[in-house]
């Protein structure tokens, strides 16, 4: 079993589609979304993760692409700009699942760490320089 | 043995000064003893990295045709200051761009405002200047709207009149609603607490009673060759001291200024704090010369040896009530959680402590490959000056 972590965008189109079921039913595939989103133009985000055996996530991943939806494979939902992070250590509180930490206690840098991420936009209050932002 | 600032210069100059970082002397020492590595040691660099909301700009635009004696502007929608002579502006990091909802829908994000300026400014990036004025007889134009960017002007000068707070208070919130400051976000009943100094690096802990950083000082202000122009606003150097002289509070603070076209932008950083306002996060490096032992000795000092106080920003803060909750040691604040009260508390900062490192390497190369040299003081800071708060009198209207 593997776990993916992915990030869709479905244009207006192809908003109404079931398409987290048919993961589900046809695909076999575990499911943890961690945020979705429509907005006002009906365009939709999706930020989840995926369980499944690697066949079943290829075939997926082909299903995906027959429809008109913008697949990211990794976090996409948060993204954390290395270079705007100046290593103040500022969120690492903020952050219940410790996605961004000190990772060296000599230097105190700090580091994100995309696959810990749960998208719960704490960091994006709380880092005074805009390092973390979303992509919805 | 004492060197002068002459003969560490020549050495400098020369390619022979040897350098160290404030964290490399305090092995150093260690190893060499006191009296061996004075004699050894030319300089020692220290550095700091944070948010100074004490800071901003001069800027002067070239002439435009017709002339234009600019009485109020907005750069990126940001007020500048026009009360100065004609084409000047000045302006402060914590201004907040026009029509910013401010705090109305509490707590407002604050997205862009001064600091944000500066750091565009510096990074070079094109910005718009919207100016107005009643026009004159030698200046009639009476509006602008044009794009510029850091090299079209005649003169950008950053004039900081308080950086480089020595020590600075540890912010927690006891209260049981999450509160929003300029130490960042501080969540209820002291879930988090928040410091804010590079410590063992920070310059006016290595020379606390000021014996080298004074009015004339030459210093590294994000990569641009500055100095010491005056004390800070708020110097306050009678506070408690520690065993060692260093305060245990916010205490000595410096003016600085330097040329913004020489800063490098990843020291120069606009920052929105939540529900408070804009700022700008700086990057300072200032060389220490050792002159003799004691110098030396009072650079040696090390996290553990350093006190920060705690200080409660929903109440004792606001309030001015003086209340201190407890004081612990930048070693203790380092390791993420302290005990306060009775409870554990996880610490971070809002100061970065990599890139004081980094600034403080820096500055070393610049000294190694003598290309920074030091400057005597013509002005020591006050060493007993404390300081006053405000009455309210008068008649209310
Ligand atoms: S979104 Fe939440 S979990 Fe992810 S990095 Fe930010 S604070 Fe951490
Ligand atoms: S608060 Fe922002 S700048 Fe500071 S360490 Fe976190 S991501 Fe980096």
């Amino acid at each position: 079993m593997i776990t993916k972590k992915i990030y869709l965008y479905f244009p207006k189109s192809e908003t109404e589609k079931p398409i987290v079921y048919q993961l589900v039913k046809d695909y076999n595939l575990i499911v943890n979304i961690f945020r979705a989103k429509v907005t006002p133009e009906e365009e939709g985000y999706l930020s989840l993760e995926v369980t499944g055996n690697q066949e079943d996530i290829t075939r997926a991943f082909a299903f995906l692409g027959t429809f008109d939806v913008v697949i990211h494979a990794g976090n996409k939902g948060v993204h954390w700009d290395e270079n705007r992070c100046v290593h103040c250590g500022a969120c690492v509180v903020h952050c219940p699942p410790g996605a961004l930490t000190i990772v060296d206690q000599g230097t105190r840098t700090v580091t994100f760490n995309e696959d810990r991420c749960i998208e719960c936009l704490a960091c994006i209050a709380a880092c005074p320089f805009g390092a973390c932002s979303s992509a919805f | 043995m004492t060197k002068t600032y002459a003969e560490i210069n020549e050495k400098i100059a020369s390619g022979k000064a040897v350098v160290l970082t404030a964290e490399e002397v305090i092995a150093y020492v260690d190893k060499h003893g006191l009296e061996n590595a004075a004699r050894e040691v030319d300089v020692v660099t220290t550095a700091t990295f944070g948010p100074m909301c004490s800071s901003g700009c001069f800027l002067n635009f070239g002439h435009s045709t017709p002339k234009m004696r600019i009485s109020e502007a907005w750069i990126n929608d940001v007020m500048a200051y026009c009360g100065i002579a004609a084409v000047d502006v000045y302006i402060g990091a914590t201004q907040l761009r026009h029509n910013d909802p401010a705090n109305m829908y509490h707590p407002g994000e604050f997205r862009y405002g001064g600091g944000h300026v500066i750091e565009d400014l510096v990074a070079g990036k094109k910005v718009q200047l919207f100016g107005l004025s009643y026009g004159t007889d030698d200046y009639p134009r009476r509006e602008i709207r044009t794009m510029f960017d850091i090299n079209d002007l005649n003169q950008a000068i950053m004039v900081n009149p308080r950086n480089c707070y020595q020590n600075y208070n540890v912010g927690v919130n006891v209260s049981d609603k999450r509160i929003y400051t300029y130490l960042g976000i501080l969540r209820a009943k002291m879930r988090n607490m928040t410091y804010c100094s590079a410590g063992q690096l920070a310059p006016l802990l290595n020379d606390p009673y000021y014996a080298t950083i004074g009015v004339g000082t030459s210093v590294w202000l994000a990569g641009a060759r500055g100095i010491v122009y005056a004390q800070g606003t708020q110097h306050c150097s009678l506070v408690e001291r520690g065993d060692n002289g260093v305060p245990v509070e916010g205490a000595g603070t410096l003016a600085l200024t330097a040329d913004m076209k020489e800063m490098r932008p990843e020291f120069v950083r606009g920052a929105s704090f939540r529900g408070y306002g804009v700022s700008l996060a700086l990057g300072v490096g200032i060389p220490i010369p050792i002159l003799n032992p004691e110098i030396l000795r009072r650079t040696t000092v090390r996290d553990r040896d350093i006190q920060a106080s705690v200080i409660d920003y929903s109440t004792d803060y606001p309030e001015k009530t003086g209340k201190v909750l407890g004081r612990f040691t930048y070693e203790e604040l380092r390791s993420g959680t302290v005990e306060l009260m009775g409870k554990k508390v996880p610490v971070t900062s809002l100061s970065s402590y990599s890139k004081a490192l980094k600034i403080c390497n820096l500055l070393k190369s610049e000294i190694e490959d003598g290309h920074f040299l030091l400057s005597e003081p013509s002005q020591r800071l006050p060493l007993n000056q404390g300081m006053k708060s405000l009455t309210i009198t008068g008649a209310a209207r």
